[in-house]
């Protein structure tokens, strides 16, 4: 690999071509390859959801396209939404309203950056990895917000409000949930926080911490029971209401994406990353990962939709008091160990 | 050091190029266009709209987010502690428990005011 990169950038230097050029190819590359994996795991994520939540129902989901159990019923979904007619309602926005998918696809993209698949399988591992993901999956309100004012749609305007209100209520007890983990590593970094969980994952030490992290990650992806900004029986679909065509499938398609991130962040900060025996590093951390996912579609029919006013209650009442009560007892725990 | 920011900035403008090249390249290709008045109406389950829905909104957006502001900046002082907290040890361990009872005493107060209620 090493060696492979070296030539790359050789030949460049031998055609006398300034060695910017080779570098942004390659980042290129490795941008489209996240872009590629994003795609074909979102649509196994989507079709995977679509079986769950049929068996949870005793019902089949999708059986024919395909062959095998519908395998393919995503793809057909995809090009279907790529060739609908796009409908932008006259009211809106329209600069706003075309900016608002890309502002959230390129905040789940960028988010993949410190996602640490294997020992050597990581984008960048930047210092600061968990703060950056902090703040990169903040960027996804801002879009929220954007296409649903744009949209000039009452339906759409409460449901982007009401998002802002729970990402701002839920981003506090997720920040400090993660906090004992730092405070146990000495680090932010993505690798270093794996390493250090060599002997013992950090889910048994920081268990309250992977609970809450857990449930406000939900809120953070506007999964159910925490879907009040989308809530189809009153909201139809909440912010992505005029969205049609191509445009919602971007939504859609970040929004799964989301959830794989939260799901990865879990996998690196809670379960050991790619730790695990026999298998390969990156099998055991998507093994890992898939496994959250699943919980996450498990919870999502199984229970019921809360109420806004306990929503709120929850993320401020109940999930920031314990996350701080969660972090003095593991820095009291660290200082009487030294 | 800086190549791993240059990361960052290219993925996020193939993310947006990956919008542009979906919406406006690919689809626009593939998909018929055919507006109609009453197609482009804004959405109300099929009644006219009212106005515009571009008005003011509750008061208690706003105080949620105020509160947020609180703990958005306490979060900010807290990362570089909690980073080296191994170090610091004792001493700083108990000055941040302060901060942090300050700060709960201001929570403390709003959710006695009622900021904290959905419907006061």
């Amino acid at each position: 690999m090493e060696k492979t990169l070296e030539r790359f950038y050789a030949a460049f230097a031998a055609l006398g071509i300034p060695w910017i050029v080779p570098q942004l190819i390659l980042m290129l590359v490795v941008a489209s390859l996240v872009i590629l994996f994003i795609s074909v795991s979102v649509m196994f994520m989507i079709w995977w959801e679509r079986k769950i939540s049929a068996h949870i129902q005793v019902r089949y989901g999708p059986m024919r396209v395909g062959g095998w159990h519908g395998w393919a019923q995503s793809l057909a979904d995809g090009i279907k939404l790529l060739i609908k007619e796009d409908v932008i309602p006259a009211g809106a926005d329209k600069l706003v309203f075309a900016l608002a998918p890309m502002v959230v696809f390129a905040a789940a993209l960028a988010a993949y950056v410190i996602i640490p698949f294997g020992p050597n399988l990581i984008v960048r591992d930047l210092n600061i990895g968990v703060l950056f993901y902090i703040s990169i999956s903040s960027l996804t309100v801002v879009g929220i917000i954007m296409a649903g004012w744009s949209s000039n749609n009452k339906y759409s305007v409460l449901g982007a409000l009401r998002s802002a209100a729970q990402a701002v209520s839920y981003e506090v007890p997720l920040v400090v949930s993660i906090l004992g983990v730092i405070m146990t590593v000495g680090s932010l970094s993505m690798i270093q926080i794996v390493e250090a969980q060599q002997r013992i994952w950090f889910v048994i030490p920081q268990f309250a911490g992977f609970l809450i992290y857990l449930t406000a990650a939900l809120a953070e992806c506007n999964r159910l029971p925490f879907d009040i900004p989308e809530a189809e029986s009153e909201l139809v679909a909440g912010f992505h209401v005029e969205y049609s065509g191509m445009r919602f499938a971007i939504f859609f398609l970040a929004e799964y994406a989301n959830m794989f991130t939260v799901a990865a962040i879990a996998t690196t900060l809670f379960l050991g990353g790619w730790h695990g025996p026999l298998l390969p590093p990156w099998l055991w951390f998507l093994i890992k990962t898939y496994f959250i996912i699943f919980v996450m579609m498990w919870l999502r029919w199984t229970l019921a939709r809360l109420r806004v006013d306990q929503l709120m209650n929850l993320g401020w009442k109940v999930l920031l008091p314990l996350a701080f009560l969660n972090m003095g007892i593991t820095g009291v725990v660290l200082v009487l160990r030294g | 050091m800086a190549a791993d920011y240059a990361y960052v900035g290219v993925f996020l403008i193939v993310g947006l190029l990956f919008v542009v090249v979906n919406i406006d390249v690919l689809s626009r290709l593939l998909r018929p266009s055919n507006p109609l008045p009453e197609k482009s109406k804004t959405y109300e389950c099929g009644e006219d709209p009212i106005g515009i829905s571009w008005i003011r909104v509750h008061i208690r957006y706003y105080l949620y987010a105020l509160v947020y502001v609180i703990f958005a900046v306490e979060t900010i002082y807290l990362i570089p502690w909690a980073v080296v907290f191994r170090e610091l040890g004792l001493f700083a361990f108990v000055e941040m428990m302060l901060f942090i009872a300050i700060l709960f005493v201001g929570f403390a107060y709003a959710w006695k005011k009622g900021a904290l209620e959905w419907v006061a």
